[in-house]
């Protein structure tokens, strides 16, 4: 059996590659946040506290369109739901950790220690398997947390006509590159993206997120359902 | 709410998704459909996202002329369509935008 050390520096290896799209995505973090008005212990804390990209865009986001609290956290928590997703496969490599491993690993995993570590997982049975998410994880960390931190610092240095705002959309896309080709996620893309676009006045207390994707889930729904009978 | 308890609710949302997914799901939770609806969360939720934030000035109104974020993120999907590469589609995105801005 591998020591636990071996197991760790395996997770940070097989996650480091999945790191570079992080850094761009940290920075723009921080320079976002400080930009948008919150102080750079706010936004390190929300680093430090949150800790998951596409939360704290979230929260930037709608925090400087102005929306309540309640609007937010709930739209955060919509954001999460695709976690939800990988419940069923992780679950079972880490049932019989502690649960203070149990809570270490939650903290830590965000979708790229998942997707790294859960090949490894599949591979490996051994008992100190779980230090390879917590070497991902620890990666991750370490680079979430110094990009926001140079973010913060660059943020008084790069102006504002460089419109860094427009990597928020760019940076979302990026994360969908996958699904360009499938049909049923374009048409669900398209659907949502108009519903958020179209409500974004008319919908109330900026629920327009919760909205968007509730429809472009009821669509994938029938669609998918459309397509077996079909088949 | 102040900022440092909006901070703080965002964490802890955040931690009990993943915490749930960790220490609370089964396999057996969920069937074969509920996951396949489920893969499907990215492409519902990001657009809701990105398009406003391409077609909608800074006062929430639609912006067709003189909106260089259109030309830029219809090349970032092209790129990214073709790469299949995250930071591709960024910098792709981002280079088009800079050169319609700034030349």
């Amino acid at each position: 059996m591998k020591s636990n050390l071996n197991v760790f520096f395996k997770g940070v290896i097989d996650v480091s590659p999945l790191m570079i799209p992080v850094v761009p995505f940290g920075l723009i973090f921080g320079v976002l946040a400080i930009d948008i008005g919150f102080t750079p212990f706010e936004t390190m804390g929300m680093s430090l506290i949150i800790f998951g990209g596409a939360s704290q865009i979230v929260l930037l986001q709608l925090f400087s369109g102005g929306a309540s609290s309640l609007v937010i956290v709930s739209s955060v928590g919509a954001v999460n739901s695709r976690h939800l997703l990988y419940g069923a496969v992780v679950s079972e490599h880490v049932s019989d950790l502690k649960l203070i491993w149990k809570i270490v690993i939650s903290y830590f995993l965000i979708d790229q220690a998942f997707a790294r570590s859960n090949e490894y997982l599949k591979r490996n049975k051994e008992k100190n398997n779980y230090f390879h998410l917590i070497g991902g994880g620890a990666t991750c960390w370490i680079v979430w947390q110094t990009t926001t931190f140079l973010g913060i610092i660059l943020g008084a240095a790069i102006p504002d006509k460089l419109g860094l705002s427009f990597a928020v959309p760019l940076t979302f896309l990026a994360l969908l590159v996958n699904d360009f080709r499938k049909l049923i996620n374009v048409i669900v893309i398209i659907i949502s993206g108009l519903v958020a676009t179209f409500g974004f006045n008319y919908i109330p207390y900026k629920a327009y997120v919760i909205v968007a994707a509730l429809v472009g889930l009821f669509v994938a729904m029938i669609l998918t359902k459309m397509i077996k009978k079909y088949e | 709410m102040n900022d440092w308890a909006l901070i703080l609710y965002c964490g802890l949302i955040t931690f009990f998704t993943r915490f749930s997914m960790i220490a609370l799901l089964k396999k057996e939770m969920f069937n074969d459909r509920i996951r396949e609806v489920l893969s499907y969360v990215p492409s519902a939720i990001f657009p809701a996202i990105i398009f406003p934030a391409i077609f909608l000035d800074n006062s929430g109104f639609l912006q067709f002329e003189n909106n260089p974020k259109i030309l830029a993120s219809i090349i970032a999907i092209i790129i990214g369509t073709l790469s299949k590469n995250i930071i591709a589609t960024i910098v792709a995105g981002l280079a088009v935008y800079w050169f319609l801005i700034f030349i």
